[in-house]
């Protein structure tokens, strides 16, 4: 069965607190770090991309689970933050892990769940024999405008996936998509920063589709929420998912091994993949994931996911969890500067 | 730098994946590549090899006066790296705290920008290393 051979994942090591944005513009951090369930940020520095990103992450799971980069027939990365508005960064990211010539790779952009459309076109051509392994990567360097409500959340990081059929480490059971044209968040072509619907994010955008996605896949498998051992959210902040969780009959502990952006902010496309490779840096062999990601514009990917035998072997050195401890804190001025945010840069 | 294009693309296989060479008569690695082996000369036969992506800090400076398009990424360190195949190579170093940057110290490779041709123009990444 087609599912996850390898993973792998990569965050910044600078962080700003959101109690330090807030100081520049006037605001209450405290209260905006609890509205959001967000403390710090991961930022990107200087010399730092959603490229980048890409490239080290894959390489991570590549080493960790050891396989062959000549088996990876297709590369696909799915970012909102690409260096380049025309030029592939999966190409720059393909050649990097030593997978070229003979493969086929391309950009997806579907706002924060281009990174799962990339696992399930991975999980298509495994399928049908097209190619060995698929590499689906989530990489994101997030923009929020100065003193708008994203900038305490925007943070950055990637996560990558090879999808397989031989020597997994966990089994994509079942997947289902859900999808409408829902107006709540977009960047027009040469604007610097996205803009978003406000609330408007909320109810008919972010619970209509992770809800809808995550119903319409335990009625497609005929699970129960009891089903499983983990569940991971798509997560914007700290709470969205929690609530989400919630409100589908999810313990909130089951949540809480994925929830990763109160520590590093959102990570827009590799949100919800570095939750679920979290995860996998402790489930144990049979037990169940239900990952559920989404992206505005709108839609959700929703995953039912079996951890197998010979995780324990094929998991990275350093725990997500671990990994984003080794940290280091910029002030304002700092964050502006990596970022590039004032002008003359 | 305008039309750093050839630059950025002749380099990208030694930038991206250490891509050096070995000599199959003498035994030594090279980065970058030799076109001869230096020891053996014509009797030298070269093949390619990827180099070690661990190595140990065998010298290295604190940058405050930098190169045109690096100007604001100062202070920065800059490294010869001694890779575990004995191999130098001159290289940035980031992500490594200040009291950790010493002769000896362990580091590897990463992925970086290392500079862009203009607004408009490639950007061109490569390795960089940091204290592991």
């Amino acid at each position: 069965m087609v599912g996850i051979v390898g993973y792998g994942t990569y965050v910044p090591r600078m962080r700003v607190k959101v109690d330090e944005i807030a100081r520049v513009w006037g605001k209450e951090g405290a209260r905006i770090s609890k509205g959001l369930g967000i403390n710090e940020k991961a930022v990107a520095s200087f010399d730092e991309d959603s490229c980048s990103f890409a490239v080290e992450a894959s390489r991570v799971a590549l080493k960790s689970c050891g396989a062959d980069p000549k088996g990876i027939g297709a590369v696909f990365v799915g970012s909102e933050s690409k260096p380049y508005a025309v030029k592939p960064t999966a190409t720059m990211v393909a050649e990097a892990i030593g997978a070229t010539p003979e493969m086929t790779a391309a950009d997806f952009e579907f706002a924060c769940k281009a990174g799962t459309a990339g696992v399930q076109a991975c999980m298509g051509m495994v399928s049908s024999g097209m190619v060995k392994y698929g590499l689906a990567v989530g990489s994101d360097t997030a923009q929020g405008r100065p003193n708008d409500a994203l900038e305490y959340s925007a943070g950055g990081g990637a996560a990558a996936l090879i999808i397989g059929k031989e020597g997994t480490v966990a089994d994509i059971d079942a997947t289902y998509s859900f999808t409408t044209d829902t107006p709540d968040f977009w960047r027009r072509q040469h604007a610097e920063f996205p803009r978003h619907a406000g609330r408007f994010t909320a109810e008919p955008a972010y619970f209509k589709h992770v809800l809808s996605g995550a119903k319409g896949l335990l009625a497609k498998t005929g699970t129960k929420p009891e089903d499983y051992d983990f569940a991971v959210f798509h997560q914007p902040n700290g709470k969205f998912p929690l609530r989400a969780a919630t409100m589908l009959g999810f313990e909130e502990t089951k949540a809480m091994q994925g929830l990763i952006t109160p520590f590093i902010g959102n990570t827009y496309s590799a949100a919800a993949m570095i939750g679920l490779c979290s995860v996998l840096d402790v489930a144990k062999p049979g037990q169940r994931i239900l990952v559920v990601s989404y992206g505005s514009g709108a839609g959700s990917d929703a995953f039912k996911i079996t951890v197998k035998e010979g995780i324990e072997a094929k998991r990275p050195k350093v725990a997500v969890l671990n990994a984003i401890e080794d940290k280091e804190y910029v002030d304002y001025a700092g964050y502006v500067k990596h970022r590039r945010k004032i002008k003359s840069l | 730098m305008k039309n750093a294009t050839p630059l950025i693309w002749r380099n990208s296989a030694a930038r991206y994946n250490l891509a050096g060479n070995h000599c199959e008569t003498c035994g030594k690695d090279y980065f970058p590549e030799r076109v001869v082996c230096p020891t053996c000369r014509r009797r030298g036969k070269l093949s390619a090899k990827q180099m070690p992506t661990d190595g140990k800090i065998y010298s290295f400076t604190h940058v405050h006066a930098a190169p045109a398009g690096f100007e604001h990424e100062t202070p920065y360190y800059i490294a010869i790296v001694e890779l575990e195949n004995g191999v130098h190579l001159l290289t940035q170093l980031v992500d490594s705290p200040a009291e950790k940057v010493k002769i000896g110290t362990n580091v590897k490779m990463c992925f970086r920008r290392i500079f862009e041709d203009g607004k408009e123009g490639l950007i061109a990444y490569g390795f960089k290393f940091k204290v592991v």
